[in-house]
């Protein structure tokens, strides 16, 4: 029997290497994983009552504009479809925030399912991040077409990725499925060794 | 030395070595390997590619179609764009460049870029029109070709109003201006390429810009006579651009032939470099050039002039330096690319834009306004006849060594076309895409037939504009980043135990982790017995995993999947078979019923993509009336199927608590439980067909999951295997590989699982089943093979045929997978046979690469039919 069961996130061994890259580029690009995040796939049609009930619990309205992000104090609802949102919150609360949407939802038809451990998030930030993020990304970032509170499924360098532009305009969060992580952070590191 | 003692753009405090064909030679910072050259008095920097007749440098830009060198691993550079760098070896070339074997050291990568205005082409209008644009505030991208800004600027002595331009443009936030990029492709939605040379490489820039504007210009074009393809003929522009922007004289004695007004400014930068204008040429007159001598065979040395008028007056001129215009060809190739028709215009005698095309403008010479280039009058004299019948020096594109002869020829077989024309001539073909040549080869179609020239029209113009290396368009997706790899949360713990892996699609999975001295058979068939024999692990997380919610659910799941699940209880699960509605077998795994309307469905590792959008796509498109949710939740599970027949002793020592007996939990069961935090879905499921659990934990638990499996295991000698017996033990039992032991032409009928079938409801490709072409009885049928010679391993892929003796004409099947079993103690195989199953007992052959193999057709299924294993 193991002494305990050991949470390990698919970036863990990535830490070092992150951290010399900031440094390397003078804080230019930075690049962080921020790991165990709550993340929670809702299906619902929009057009029932779903979105009400759960801004209430959520304290968000979920957001009906396409690749848009709706923030609360706690969580944050990325539109991903006309009938699909991710729910984002702090590490951990996945079980919290599951049980208290399943509640809202109740008679109604909709899917909630915890995908904390389907993505990782990594934080790509710093005043080079997206020159870096448009060696693999063809949509376009400039803060004019992808400002803050703006989200896209897209692909970067071949693996498919949400975008999310933060608050700071100079900060993304790019959500990654696990088994593609080392892979796309392996292509970052490459990339940044490109000097402009 | 013909450097002039002063002008032009180069730093002469910045004097550069160089050697070209082996010699040294110096020249200054700002020179192009050709202004260098000319400044050497080198004439001659290569041999044609047909005739090898010398050539010199026939322009001064990226039209250039004879001074092609070789520097490095780099074959056919243009002389008259490469920037001469000290240390530079360049070697002429006979037409042909050399792909080396080094390896490149250059480093190429790719960036997407949007803006709202796309300038192509940094001259004078394309620099008005960004400073225009700038001050709007818009993002504005100018590329030019260039290592500078200004175009035919450069030459014509615009220096404070360039300087003035690119600061204002400079200082906008918004602008950005790359130079030494050239725009070579032009494609639907404006997206526009850009290859862009940079110190150590080069860079892929694809644009995106909501309005390209085209300011291209023109390229001149020659005149076409009798041996025009000598050194020290050139173009009369870029005699211009080698006198002003270089500070070099291209010969001593010119001569000017001209069929326009452009070549005047040239008489006065000729006279200020100190070359003596001997004639002035001009067809408009009545006089043409009808041949040039070269005694030595090499370099020009006198041109011979007739009146045209039929007096035949001869005078021949001494001279070294003949500079051409026949007129100008406005940069039409991108607005061509991107579907812009054109029109021929007699006054300009050029093609210029017939009508505008949305978000694409075409500004300067290139829209076909050539008052820039004083072109004036022009009297278009496309073919000038020699001295007798003879065509065959009358050089057309001189990268290919094509002549009128070979247009002549061409008609002469019946061929009207350009397009016809240009491939039986080859004229275009080059790399110089017949920059210099297209136009003339139109022109000269149209004068031998009697057609206007408009009616004859231009080849279709295609992307890349310029030649561009592979390596650009592959940027960094070269080696471990030619494709995204996917990992398992365990592959950090094949890795340190020593796995060999194997792609699966994206995916790295462990083939086997072999022992000291174990080659692949031994360490895949020691895997094998322990998971026959004692206990044995593998890495299942690559399966694709399909989150299902919803009322309607069971019916949803009922129509995809030949099987019916009515009967499925929560906390249970079971095989499914999906068909396309072809009926064909188009993917497996396995339906888990987790709770109230909350299913989940595996798929086979490479089709889980396929199959969610399969899904999706009832759903969205035929049934949107079904209430129901799919999410992928492949990456948030990792899974590991524990097996054989002491895998129950393990899984009972990681979960004390659970009751694991064979029937409080039995086969297709499910369980939850946990270890410490770690929660853990266990599923009574087998792809060995032993006793087996497959054990589920959130993807960041799966490394401790896996871990707490070997420690658990290790008292009894766990062993962990990978693919290689994976597939073993699956074939032994008779399990299919979707896309292996099928392809796509399968039915489940075929592969003998009719009990998969349902018959009391419908589903996707059940109609087809029914199709006179499904139910023959002689379709290929899955069958086991057995080698006669148990040592003899069938190859995969194999051929069958019913007569050992080479009489056979037609296969009768083939072999999809074969394998060496420690547990038979002998070969065998999984096949597709025609009539298969009717030929059970009988004897099928394989030949291949002059051996014959000899099998039994048998069941497919070769271990414990009964499945007591299983069911244990």
């Amino acid at each position: 029997m193991i002494a305990e069961a050991i949470r390990r996130s698919p970036l863990a061994d990535y830490a070092e290497r992150f951290a010399a890259l900031h440094e390397a580029t003078n804080g230019a690009i930075s690049i962080r994983e921020l790991p165990f995040l709550t993340q929670i796939n809702l299906r619902a049609q929009p057009d029932q009552r779903i979105p009400q009930r759960l801004a209430d619990v959520l304290g968000l309205a979920l957001p009906l504009t396409p690749n848009t992000v709706a923030s609360s104090a706690n969580h944050r609802a990325l539109w991903l479809g006309p009938d699909e949102w991710l729910i984002v919150g702090a590490a951990d609360e996945a079980r919290a925030i599951e049980h208290s949407m399943r509640d809202a939802v109740t008679g109604a038809t909709a899917s909630i399912v915890d995908v904390s451990a389907n993505r990782t998030v990594m934080l790509i930030q710093g005043e080079r991040a997206q020159e870096l993020l448009a060696h693999g990304i063809a949509i376009d970032l400039h803060p004019r077409a992808f400002g803050p509170g703006r989200c896209a499924q897209t692909l970067l360098a071949k693996v498919q990725v949400i975008m999310e532009r933060r608050s700071d305009d100079n900060a993304f969060h790019v959500y990654v499925r696990g088994s593609f992580t080392s892979s796309l952070a392996d292509w970052l590191l490459d990339a940044v060794g490109r000097p402009e | 030395m013909s450097r002039l003692p002063q002008g032009g753009r180069i730093d002469r405090s910045r004097p550069l070595r160089f050697s070209f064909n082996g010699t040294s030679y110096s020249g200054y910072a700002g020179d192009t390997l050709a202004s260098a050259l000319l400044a050497n008095d080198v004439r001659v920097v290569g041999r044609s590619v047909v005739y090898g007749r010398p050539r010199g440098i026939f322009t001064a830009g990226i039209e250039e179609p004879n001074a092609l060198v070789q520097i490095g691993p780099e074959p056919m550079l243009r002389a008259t764009q490469v920037e001469l760098v000290d240390g530079l070896q360049a070697a002429g070339l006979n037409g042909k460049g050399r792909a080396v074997p080094e390896q490149d050291a250059a480093r190429f990568d790719k960036t997407y870029v949007h803006c709202e205005v796309l300038v192509i082409g940094g001259g004078r209008a394309g620099l008005t029109a960004a400073l225009e644009a700038g001050r709007s505030g818009d993002r504005v991208i100018l590329v030019d070709e260039q290592a500078e800004l200004g175009g035919r600027l450069l030459t014509a002595g615009w220096n404070d109003w360039l300087t003035s331009t690119i600061t204002q443009l400079s200082s906008m936030p918004e602008v950005r201006l790359l130079t030494r990029a050239t725009a070579f492709g032009l494609y639907d939605q404006n997206l526009a390429l850009v290859a862009e040379r940079r110190p150590n490489g080069q860079r892929l820039w694809q644009v995106r810009g909501r309005k390209i504007v085209i300011a291209t210009g023109a390229h001149e074009r020659p005149l076409v006579f009798a041996n025009n393809d000598r050194p020290g003929i050139m173009l009369a522009g870029a005699v211009r651009t080698y006198i002003n922007r270089y500070g070099v004289a291209p010969g001593q004695r010119a001569v000017i032939f001209t069929s326009n007004d452009s070549t005047k400014p040239l008489e006065a930068d000729l006279q200020r470099a100190g070359i003596s204008l001997e004639a002035i040429i001009d067809v408009r007159t009545g006089q043409a050039i009808v041949d040039t001598v070269a005694e030595s065979g090499v370099a020009l040395e006198s041109v011979i002039v007739v009146p045209l008028t039929g007096n035949h007056n001869r005078r021949e001129i001494q001279c070294n330096l003949l500079c051409v215009s026949g007129g100008f060809n406005p940069a039409l190739h991108l607005f061509s690319q991107a579907q812009g028709r054109l029109r021929y215009d007699d006054g300009l005698a050029c093609f210029a834009p017939e009508a505008p095309i949305d978000g694409v403008e075409v500004i300067g010479a290139a829209s076909g306004d050539l008052n820039g280039r004083g072109q004036g009058t022009i009297v278009p004299s496309w073919v000038i006849p020699g001295d007798g019948e003879d065509w065959s020096t009358h050089f057309v594109d001189l990268e290919r060594d094509a002549t009128v002869a070979d247009v002549q020829q061409a008609l002469g077989t019946g061929m009207r076309s350009v397009e016809h024309v240009k491939r039986f001539t080859t004229i275009g073909t080059g790399s110089d895409q017949g920059k210099t040549a297209g136009i003339n080869e139109s022109a000269i179609i149209a004068t031998q037939l009697g057609q206007p020239v408009g009616a004859v029209g231009v080849t279709t113009y295609r992307p890349p504009y310029v030649p561009i290396p592979f390596a650009l368009l592959a940027g960094r997706n070269r080696r471990e980043l030619f494709e995204p790899i996917r990992v398992t949360p365990l592959h950090v713990w094949h890795v340190a135990h020593g796995a060999v892996f194997e792609n699966a699609g994206q995916w790295k999975r462990p083939r086997y982790y072999p022992r000291e001295d174990e080659d692949t058979d031994a360490a895949v068939a020691r895997e094998c017995r322990a998971a026959r024999e004692n206990v044995a692990a593998v890495d299942v997380s690559t399966l694709g995993k399909i989150d299902i919610q919803g009322p309607d659910v069971l019916e949803f799941l009922n129509r995809i999947y030949t099987n019916a699940f009515d009967t499925l209880k929560e906390g249970s699960c079971r095989y499914a078979l999906m068909c396309g509605a072809d009926g064909m077998v188009f993917d497996d795994g396995v339906v888990m019923h987790l709770g109230p309307d909350h299913w989940l469905a595996t798929t086979t590792t490479g089709g889980a993509a396929a199959v969610l959008d399969w899904m999706e796509e009832w759903l969205q498109t035929e049934w949107p009336d079904l209430r129901v949710h799919l999410t992928s939740v492949t990456d948030q599970w990792a899974a590991v199927a524990v097996v054989g027949p002491r895998s129950r002793n393990v899984v009972h020592s990681l979960f004390p608590n659970l009751s694991v007996g064979p029937d409080s939990f039995p086969f297709l069961a499910i369980r939850e439980n946990e270890i410490r935090d770690m929660p853990v879905r266990l599923h009574r499921i087998t792809f060995s067909g032993e006793l087996a659990y497959e054990l589920w934990t959130p993807s960041w638990y799966g490394l401790s999951l896996w871990e707490a499996v070997m420690v658990a295991g290790e008292p009894l000698g766990i062993t962990p295997y990978g693919l290689g017996a994976m597939e073993i033990l699956r074939a032994e039992k008779g399990y299919i590989i979707v896309g292996q032991d099928t392809d796509g032409t399968v039915t489940p009928q075929d592969l003998g699982i009719d009990w998969m079938i349902s018959k009391r409801k419908p589903f996707i490709g059940q109609r087809s089943h029914r199709r006179v072409d499904t139910t023959r009885t002689d379709r290929k049928h899955l069958v086991g093979l057995l080698p006669l010679d148990g040592d003899a391993l069938l190859a995969e892929g194999s051929q069958l045929v019913l007569q050992s003796d080479r009489t056979s004409r037609y296969s009768v099947g083939h072999v999809t997978s074969s394998y060496r079993s420690p547990t038979l103690g002998r070969t065998f195989a999984l096949a597709l046979l025609q009539s298969g199953r009717e030929r059970i007992g009988s004897t099928i052959y394989a030949p291949l690469d002059g051996q014959v193999v000899a099998a039994s057709v048998v069941e497919p299924i070769f271990y414990d039919k009964e499945n007591a294993r299983r069911d244990s």
